[in-house]
Formats: structure tokens, sequence, C-alpha cells
């Protein structure tokens, strides 16, 4: 149900997106998800990548601060109202989303999300049958 | 054996006192044969033999590095220049480099100072001394070099740089001491975490002689957590040699100033009066055992104080408190007087900052601005909030320091400068 998220600290810097995500490809790294954000002061680039630990030790050695997370992957079916179907669901069970992005494949979208609780988020998800994805499917996608 | 000079380091005061005045006489007579104390002496009317005791050295003239500038290259040297055998110059990045020229005695008296203070902190002709100074005309290289040497360790002249390199040095050599400069020790120590060597496990590194520039408390604990060594303080300057004029022993309390190569004085930078002991002021030296280039009451523009009462180690040379900074890399800001070594105090508090700071001043619309600019370390959250209030805990800490609001930027891991010779902390931007 949950997957690995890379969190690299950005400064506000010209070029310093494109010197990370060139480090990354030169290695084989395939990013299969990515969002951005930012303050006025840094910001931080989340992604979702083919090999996360690979990508993570990379990061390390080149000296970027970097961490992995774990976050959730639900799929829904790319439709009108499918999204708010599940929030809805989190908010029911008195979970706050902390942040989410979302791509869709096909008529599959894919929700990731870091709610606030994961226990519970993970509950939600099982009582309720949302489809999701983990690990071992990523690297289908 | 505790002691590399037991007769000297413990000398009783008196006798130490005696000492320092029949060789303060002997260098006055010898110093009027430089072109430039010879003419001092005529401007001021200073008679070498009207010096009766130690307190007559307030009745000299003060020497300056400008004077040393103004009498580049041999304006100050007192003996035959076919009597000196090496010669140390300043980077002299402003105006005309300092030069100090050397006997073949002031080698082996400068080599037996460093020694000395080698000895203090516990280093033995058995230990592996890895040198990590630039060669060449900083002192920091040849210095050490002649003073491990004299004392008998296995020497590596490694000079600086090369991270890589210098770790295969310390494994493959099994080297214990480094003489490293402080900003460089964490960085060596990030670069061995990073190629997974553990500095406390793998290495058998157990001391490390540190200096060359300020550095806090906090960051002389955070070198010795990183690499699992004692880490000492060590205060030279080029115009004195360079290294081994004062040195921690091993109570970590304060640097033995080694009063039968100098004299000292704290003066008060405004009114050139001396201090109490115990209160900050400039730290001023007089040489009285050198025979090339001696120097009178030199200004040293490092603050600094007398350290009062005995040390527990025994040795009876008074000791000068870690560096308050210098007279002349005070910043003043608002009208308030900062040092950089208060910031560095205050970031060094945070485990989630590296140790690599910047900081920029600037005139903006008329108001003076400071930024701090500073590395994080290997913990990192992806949590804004913590972030952000990171950043506003060590603005706080700051303003209590410092009494004024520093603009503060986190930038990551490695993106500063990297400093293998002293590093930069400062740069003002203000056009005065």
């Amino acid at each position: 149900m949950t997957i690995n998220q890379i969190s690299i600290f950005l400064e506000n810097k010209y070029g310093k997106l494109s010197e990370i995500l060139a480090m990354l490809g030169k290695e084989n790294i395939r990013i299969i998800a990515a969002t951005v954000a930012d303050t006025s002061e840094f910001g931080i680039l989340r992604i979702i990548v083919n090999d996360a630990q690979k990508a993570y030790d990379l990061l390390k050695r080149n000296n970027v601060n970097a961490n992995i997370t774990d976050v959730l992957a639900i799929t829904t079916k790319s439709e009108a109202g499918t999204f708010a179907y599940t929030f809805n669901l989190f908010t029911m069970a008195g979970l706050s989303i902390e942040y989410m992005y979302c791509f869709s494949v096909g008529e599959q979208s894919i929700l990731i999300l870091r709610t606030n609780n994961r226990n519970a988020a993970l509950e939600v998800i099982q009582k309720n049958n949302l489809g999701y994805i983990d690990e071992n499917k990523l690297n289908s996608l | 054996m505790k002691y590399w000079q037991p007769e000297i380091e413990t000398m009783p005061r008196k006798e130490l006192e005696a000492l320092q005045l029949e060789r303060l006489k002997f260098m006055l007579i010898t110093a009027q044969n430089s072109p430039f104390y010879k003419k001092l002496f005529a401007e001021k009317g200073v008679e070498p033999n009207k010096v009766k005791s130690l307190e007559d050295l307030r009745l000299l003239p003060f020497t300056s590095k400008d004077d040393l500038r103004e009498n580049y290259p041999f304006g100050m040297v007192a003996i035959p220049l076919r009597e000196c055998v090496r010669l140390h110059s300043s980077s002299g990045t402003t105006g005309n480099p300092t030069v100090v020229l050397h006997s073949r005695k002031d080698l082996d008296e400068w080599a037996n100072q460093v020694a000395r203070c080698m000895y203090m902190v516990g280093i033995r002709d058995y230990d592996v001394f890895q040198n990590t100074s630039g060669y060449g005309m900083f002192t920091g290289g040849l210095g050490f070099q002649y003073g491990a040497e004299k004392l008998g360790c296995l020497t590596v002249p490694a000079a600086a740089g090369n991270s890589k390199r210098q770790i295969k040095f310390i494994t493959d050599f099994g080297t214990t001491c480094l003489h490293i400069i402080p900003s460089y020790a964490t960085r060596l120590a990030e670069v061995m975490y990073a190629e997974n060597i553990d500095p406390r496990k793998d290495t058998k590194l157990h001391t490390l002689c540190i200096g060359a520039e300020p550095h806090s408390e906090e960051q002389r604990q955070r070198i010795e957590q990183l690499l699992g060594v004692r880490a000492f303080n060590c205060f030279g300057m080029s115009e004195m040699n360079g290294p081994g004029v004062a040195f921690e022993c091993t109570e970590q309390n304060g640097l033995h100033i080694w009063e039968d190569y100098t004299i000292v004085e704290i003066i008060n930078p405004e009114t050139l009066e001396p201090v109490a002991d115990g209160e900050v002021g400039e730290l001023v030296l007089t040489t009285i055992n050198r025979q090339a280039m001696p120097l009178i009451r030199y200004h040293t523009r490092d603050l600094t104080s007398i350290i009062p009462g005995k040390c527990p180690c025994g040795r009876t040379h008074k000791r000068i408190s870690r560096f308050k900074g210098r007279s002349d890399d005070m910043l003043i800001l608002k009208g308030v007087n900062i040092f950089p070594i208060q910031i560095e105090r205050v970031l060094m508090m945070f485990q989630e900052l590296g140790s690599n700071y910047l900081i920029t001043v600037e005139n903006i619309d008329n108001n003076d601005e400071m930024l701090i600019e500073v590395e994080l370390n290997d913990l990192f959250t992806d949590d804004y909030a913590v972030l952000q209030n990171l950043t506003k805990n060590i603005v706080r800490q700051l303003k209590d320091e410092l009494l004024i609001t520093p603009k503060l930027k986190l930038v990551s891991k490695g993106s500063l400068p990297i400093h293998e010779g002293k590093a930069v902390r400062v740069k003002d931007l203000r056009i005065f």
C-alpha cells in the first residue's frame, strides 16, 4: 500500500533542479512521478523512481540533502467523482492530507499522498477495498 | 614523562621572569642592527640599556603589521642575510606581503617550540603525524613538519587538499595525529562517512592539532565526536614564526603561551594601556629568542585575555583564552559590535546544521543587513513546517546573541565554497 518517495532539499538557485535531474538521469534512474513545492526561501522536490535505494545512495554520495519516506499510493478509475469519493473516506475517518499529487496512466489514476496518520490511512484503504500500488507493482508502470 | 622540557615548562615564575628580562635586554641590543628599529629607536629616544625590568617594556614603541609591509622585504632583519637560512611570507592579498626570515638557530628553536606543544597534548615519537597544512610559504606546513620530526614522529607531509588521498594515507599509514584546520576537519569527517569509513573504528586517529582559524568550543566538540579524537587548539601567526606560539594542554582550558620565547601583554586596543588578567584586550607579543627578526610589542590584532590562576597541568607559563575574534574581524552593524565567532557558536548548537556557513553584510537602502547562509547536514526532513520552525529558532537564538535580527538561509550540503586553507566566513559588501 505504500511506496518509497524521495524528498530533496532545493535551494532557490538557478539551475539547481536541472542539476539534480541530470544526476539521476545519468545513472539510469527513471522518474515515475515528481512534484516541486516551494516557499520563498527553499523548495522540496518529491519524486517516485524505479529504484529508490539506488537514487538515495547516489544523492548522498553527491552531498545532496535527501531522505526517503513512505507515502500511500492509491489507484482509482480516471472518472468524474472518484477523487471526491476517495478523499471523503479519509475526511470521514478524521484524517487530514498533508500533501498529495497524482498522475493518470490510461484509464487509471494514481494518487500519491501523505496523511497525518499513516496507520489510520492504511485502515481506510483496507476497509473500503481501495486499489493501491506497492513497490513491486511500481516497476511495471 | 609529562613534559618535553620540565625545567622550562614548570619554571617558577620568578626565575622565568628573570630569564625573560635577560633575553629582552639582549634582544633590544641586537634589534638595533635592523634598519627599522635603528631608526625607530632614534626617533623615539629608546635606549636599550635603560630597560631594567619587565615593566620597562611599556616604555618601548609598538610594532604593527604595516611596519612589516612598509619595510618589505628585508628592512626588519637584524643579522646579515648570509646568516639567514629560511624565508616565509604571508599571502599579501592586501598590499605588500609580510616576510619573516630565520637563522639556523631560529629554525631549531621554532621546531623545539612546536615539539613542546605536540608533546604537551600527548603526541609521542611512536605516533604517525599527518600534516594537512599547505606547505610552501604557509608556515603551518614546514613549521609542523620540523616540530614533528624533532619530536620523533613518523611525519607525513600530506599537504592541503584532496580528501580521498588524505583518507587513504590515514588508513594505509595508520595515522594517529593530524594537524588540520577546523573547518577542514569537519569536511574530512563528512567525506569519510560518505565513503562508509567510520573514523572512530576504522582509523587509529586519536589527537588533532586544530588552529589557523578561530573556532568555537562547540565546533571543537563536534570535531571530537565526529572523528573520535581529542582536538587541541593551537595558536600561531606567521609574524611570530608560525605554529607553536601557544597551545592548549590536556586540560583544554586556555592556551599556554611560551614565555621563554615571547613576552605577552594584553592591552586595551583604544587606550593601548594594559588590562587586568581576565579582561579581554588585544594580544601584543615581543620575541625574546629570535635572532634574524626580533619584533617588539607586536600588535597581533587578536582579542583574548589572560586566564588568571595556576593550571592543574603544572606548567607555569601563562594561559590565554580561546580567541574572541580579531579586532579587525569585528563587524559593526547598526552600532552593535559583532564577532563572527558568536554566530558560529549559535549555529553549532543545531544538530540539523553542518559546519560550513557564510555571513554577508550589505547596505540596502541605507540599512545594514546581515545574511547568514548555512548548510544543512544529513538530518533532513521533508516537512516544511519543521524546516520553517528550524529557521525561526535559529534566528531567535541569533537575535538573543547578537541583538540584531539577521536573515537566515538554509542551503544544501556542500553548496558553500569549501576552503582548504583558512575559511572565508565573512563577506562585507558595504562601501565605507
